[in-house]
């Protein structure tokens, strides 16, 4: 059993609160209140992954989401499995189960740790320049990388849990819970404004909640103590929400944003039950106040990524928050005041110190002279040149830097320790900031980035605004929030602050070593295992914008984004490079802050909920009937009818045969219907469709064809003339949306002296359509009043007429090519008209078909479906149906187009009919079309748009785009398919019943 | 996603709507008298500004009325907002 490091009692743990948990297989146990780090640190355990690249062992290395190293698997093997988690964020519950990641059989003797060894030849841009020759050996290869690489595994089982999506609007938005979080809460509640206030953590008050130290008060109280009162009262106000374990991942235009509320996952399993997981807020604010903190920066040089080497601040937090020594022989190392207040906190709780290294030769604070006073060995003017240990710290080197801080001189002494706490100043927490559109401007005196130009209405205050100490804070936070708000006073304007923190730090990006650069490992990226090495090579090669160093180097790739390094790798690349760090820029701070799960991004949108679905009035009986469905658009729509275990062939080959040979019915309900009225509807009519309306006598229908403004065709369908000024247009099904979107476009914007309406009718109606040469016998039964002979009713004429009481209209027009009539009766009636017409339709096998046979039955009379026989690239000359374009007509949609240069050529794409050689082969649709199979390369003439067996001809028949093809009739081609050469004839694309006497009989 | 305000319905996410492109681009009311050159300049050229652009906008999800927007694409932000057939606004 390994040491309890736990040191003194914590009011954030709850130790009557045991909790065990599973790492690695072997069980701990932890409190109630911490995180998988804190109770693995009170274990003291550190090793906990590998690295990426080198498997190098990785310890704990901050206590925040900005955690490289300690991610880890949760639940391995179960349907609830979640890959790189945040050990220092996931909070301990009853039986949490976690494993260590990219390792292999185990964190403790991995084999990819050779990787380390082999380092020398592993250096950036190892794979670009590896697997680039010979390219086709990238498959042999990608086995190999793919099985020694990656992080965690991704689950395999359906998600159990459930998620959702929420809507927030408020006046303002704060983000971060930290002293200068609670202040602008309160401030902005106090004042009436409706606030809502987030925080990544479980608890509220950030890094000064645990600040219990006499160097720090604010009024005469220790700052923690005075912050806890002010939390006490911000939770009294009405207008006032709180969200903790609410991480704010995007921060987008318009003060929108998107945060992540954890809503169970630091409940035990059991109590998680039809409880929701993560739930996605979409925020609207009308002002953002974002007071994230601030990071503090790793140092960089030799070795400095052991396990047991940790930020100086999360050691303290460790101590302060969780109760826990993160080692029992503590260094620290630091370039600033902050390692001091890390420090004292270690001495209050009775934990060893053996010495604090300091870059900084002169310093002097009150801070510096408390650690003195407690006897605390400091080596000022120093640095650290190497470490040892393998899978725990176990020695440092260190050596006097020279006063330019260039170079070590002097001998180097070694002191022992098992825990290192590094700190090399902060970073402002930006990120969100710029991915609003925010610019940043560089800080000289400190080094840092911090927020210049607001996109929005926003403010950064705080740290993540660059004023860090106790003092900075409290005397800039008030001024600030009285100007953005809009108000007269805060409760903060005249506090009284005492703060032993001096300013002073000595900033060097790469600290020197004894060394060559080449022989040593400064990690920048850990959990990438970039170096300092690796930028410098990228450097040497060329690489001059850090956009192109990061990917090169992969500095900042991880899961981690680079929270800790990429200053470092800007600041060496500036020193490098002899370029100023302003002038570098930033890399690109991209959403999420911190990884998303699947889960919070889809919401609800999952199974039957993934996408909505539309049903025609008729849809159950189709259900009843056992029809097979094809999606259209969001339409669900009858695909075929298979009976007795026929497949699709079989079942579309009946239904094909019973249409033509005595009656089919399909639902046809889904067709786009625009109901269009007005004065001027016929002179609308002729400007969008290619043919004339205005001689269409009333009670007429008419095929229209719909071109876009470049000449291609768009949408075709049938339209009515229902009276003088109106008409019904119907369109594609899957067009119904866009041509009315298009006709809207055009009414409003181009002619808006028209006097035209325009309503999408498609749902109102229910459109049955029975075909065949009994089709008549059937529908006549059905509407026994009306007269259907040829002379009253003729082929493209519409009725109104009634079925018993019910209103509807019924048009005899045709798809099929046979005699055939649609019903349009109200959509509620639509399943009790259907159900009437099979029962008429009885006695003459009546057969119900789907969208496959109607594909079909149109094709054998070569009639064309828009998106599938043409694409964006179509004209009406192309498709062989210049009947359809007036020439009379002055102008219309598309007109001018058809005759550019280059829709005139001979030698465009156009339809044309295919027989095969062997009439029982079926071509394959999109196969393509060549002539001469010998000439290299092939040629490409064209392609098979539809294909299918007909049982009414016996034999396949297809259409098919060709260069040229109107003026190869006859013409012999061949489609290469993989194993074998399909011999085929160019055909007239109307293969059945040319004279349409079918339409008639 | 930024927030539109509709001159119809007020102000309603962008998700609402939809982008149809450079404004004030006149359909000519003579095509067939164009040259191809002419009548490729309606039907293809359209400009790409960094900065103020003119764009028409439909509230498709809502009123479904066309109308015209002044953004500045770098940074989203919408200066005016106005019917079809309103004169656009200068500067």
């Amino acid at each position: 059993m390994s040491k309890n490091l736990r040191v003194k009692s914590s009011k954030f743990i709850d130790e009557t609160y045991k909790v065990s948990f599973k790492f690695n297989g072997t069980t701990y146990y932890g409190y109630k209140g911490d995180t998988l780090a804190s109770a693995l640190l009170a274990n003291d355990i550190h090793l906990v992954g590998r690295s990426f690249k080198y498997h190098r062992p990785r310890g704990i290395m901050t206590a925040g989401s900005e955690e490289p190293n300690a991610i880890v698997q949760l639940h391995n093997n179960t349907s609830r499995t979640e890959p790189n988690v945040r050990a220092t964020e996931i909070e301990i519950y009853e039986g949490l189960e976690a494993s260590s990641q990219n390792c292999w059989p185990s964190v403790n003797f991995d084999i990819g740790g050779i990787n380390n060894f082999l380092s020398p030849v592993l250096p950036a841009g190892f794979y670009y320049k590896t697997f680039m020759w010979p390219a086709n050996f990238w498959e042999k290869y990608e086995y190999f990388i793919r099985k020694s690489a990656g992080l965690g595994k991704s689950p395999t089982e359906p998600d159990p849990d459930i998620y959702e999506h929420k809507y927030i609007h408020c006046d303002v938005l704060v983000i971060g819970a930290g002293i200068s979080g609670i202040m602008a809460a309160k401030t902005a509640a106090k004042n009436g404004f409706k606030t809502l206030l987030v925080d990544e953590k479980s608890y509220l008050g950030g890094s000064t909640i645990y600040q219990n130290s006499e160097q720090f008060k604010i009024n005469n109280q220790i700052s923690n103590s005075w912050l806890e009162k002010e939390i006490n009262e911000i939770k009294k106000f009405e207008n006032l929400e709180i969200k903790t374990r609410t991480s704010v991942a995007a921060f987008h235009g318009y003060n929108f944003l998107l945060a992540r509320e954890n809503l169970t996952d630091h409940l035990p399993l059991d109590q998680r039950t039809n409880k929701t997981r993560q739930r996605l807020l979409k925020i609207r604010a009308k002002k953002v106040i974002t007071a994230t903190g601030a990071l503090e920066r790793p140092l960089i040089f030799d070795n400095n990524d052991r396990p047991g080497i940790l930020l100086s601040s999360a050691i303290e937090k460790y101590a302060n928050l969780f109760g826990v020594a993160c080692g029992e022989k503590n260094v620290l190392f630091t370039n600033n005041d902050s390692a001091y207040e890390t420090a004292i906190s270690l001495y209050q709780k009775g934990i060893n110190i053996e010495a604090i290294i300091d870059n900084r030769e002169e310093i002097d604070s009150k801070l510096i002279k408390e650690a003195e006073k407690n006897n605390i060995k400091i080596y000022k003017g120093f640095t650290i040149v190497n470490t040892f240990g393998y899978k725990r710290i176990n020695k440092i080197s260190i050596m006097q830097l020279s006063k330019d801080g260039q170079k070590v001189v002097g001998s180097k002494i070694s002191i022992s320790c098992d825990c290192l706490g590094i700190s090399g100043g902060w970073t402002p927490a930006v990120h969100l900031f710029t991915q609003s559109g925010g610019k940043l401007k560089f800080r000289d005196e400190d080094q840092v980035f911090i927020p210049d130009i607001y996109p929005s209405d926003q403010i950064s205050v705080g740290s993540c605004n660059g004023d860090f100490t106790l003092d900075e804070i409290i005397s800039s936070v008030p001024n600030k929030l009285k100007e953005f708000l809009n108000i007269k006073k805060t409760d903060y304007d005249n506090l009284e602050i005492y703060s032993s923190y001096n300013k002073s730090k000595r900033n060097i990006w790469l600290l020197p070593s004894d060394k060559v650069i080449g022989k040593t490992k400064p990690f920048v990226d850990y959990q990438n295992d970039a170096t300092a090495k690796d930028i410098k090579l990228a450097l040497r090669e060329g690489f001059r914008s850090i956009e192109h160093v990061k990917r090169y180097t992969t500095t900042g790739m991880g899961t981690d984004q680079g929270k800790l390094g990429n200053m470092h790798a800007l600041g060496i690349i500036s020193e490098t490079a002899g370029s100023k760090m302003g002038e570098l820029g930033t890399t690109t701070f991209r959403p999420p802050y911190t990884p998303l799960t699947f889960g919070t991004i889809v919401g609800r949108n999952v199974g039957e909920y993934f996408d909505i679905f539309r049903k025609t009035p008729i849809h159950d009986w189709h259900v009843k009937n056992k029809a097979e469905f094809e999606n259209v658009g969001q339409w669900k729509r009858a695909w075929y009818y298979p009976k007795d275990g026929e497949n699709m062939h079989d079942a579309v080959q009946r239904e094909s045969k019973a249409a033509r040979d005595s009656a089919g019915i399909l639902d046809a309900s889904t067709l786009g219907k625009i109901d269009i009225q007005g004065t001027d509807a016929s002179e609308f009519l002729n400007r969008v469709y290619t043919n004339a309306w205005s001689k269409l006598a009333i009670g007429k229908c008419r095929y229209g064809l719909m071109l876009n403004e470049d000449g291609m065709v768009y949408d075709d369908g049938v339209t009515t003339r229902l009276g003088e000024n109106h008409y019904i247009m119907t369109t594609t099904t899957g067009g119904a949306a866009t041509v009315l979107g298009k006709l809207e476009d055009y009414l409003q914007t181009e002619w808006p002296e028209l006097d035209v309406y325009l309503t999408s009718v498609t749902d109102h109606y229910a459109t049955i359509s029975v075909c065949g040469p009994n089709s008549k016998k059937i529908v006549s039964q059905v509407i026994p009043e009306l007269d259907f002979s040829d002379e009253s009713f003729p082929h493209m004429s519409f009725k109104n007429t009634k079925i018993d009481k019910i209103k509807c209209r019924v048009m005899r027009i045709s798809f099929t090519g046979e005699h055939s009539y649609e019903i349009n009766v109200q959509a509620n009636y639509g399943k009790s008209v259907w159900e009437k017409c099979m029962e008429a339709g009885k006695e003459f096998n009546i057969t119900p078909y789907g969208t496959e046979t109607m594909h079909l039955l149109r094709a054998e009379k070569g009639f064309i479906i828009v998106g599938q026989d043409t694409d964006a690239t179509m004209t009406p000359i192309d498709l062989q149906m210049n009947w359809i374009v007036s020439k009379k007509k002055y102008d219309f949609i598309g007109k001018r187009s058809l005759y550019r240069s280059d829709t005139i050529r001979d030698d465009r794409k156009q339809l044309v009919g295919l027989l095969t050689e062997n009439p029982d082969e079926v071509l394959e649709e999109g196969a393509q079309i060549v002539a001469d199979i010998k000439k290299s390369p092939i040629e490409m003439l064209g392609h098979v748009t539809s294909s299918y067996y007909s049982p009414n001809l016996k034999k396949s028949i297809a259409l098919g785009v060709i260069k040229g093809g109107k003026n190869m009739m006859g013409q012999k081609l061949i489609i290469p398919m993989e194993n074998k050469q399909i011999n085929v004839t160019v055909a007239d694309p109307v293969f059945l019943d040319k004279e349409n006497k079918r339409l008639n009989a | 996603m930024f927030v539109i305000k509709c001159p119809f319905c007020g102000e309603r996410e962008q998700s609402e709507f939809k982008a149809g492109g450079e404004a004030h681009i006149i359909r000519p009311k003579q095509p067939t008298e164009l040259s191809d050159d002419q009548w490729a300049e309606y039907l293809f050229m359209r400009k790409n500004i960094k900065g103020i652009q003119f764009e028409r906008w439909v509230h498709t999800h809502g009123c479904r009325k066309w109308f015209n927007v002044v953004r500045d694409t770098s940074s989203d932000k919408i200066k005016a907002v106005y019917k079809m057939g309103e004169k656009p606004p200068s500067e």
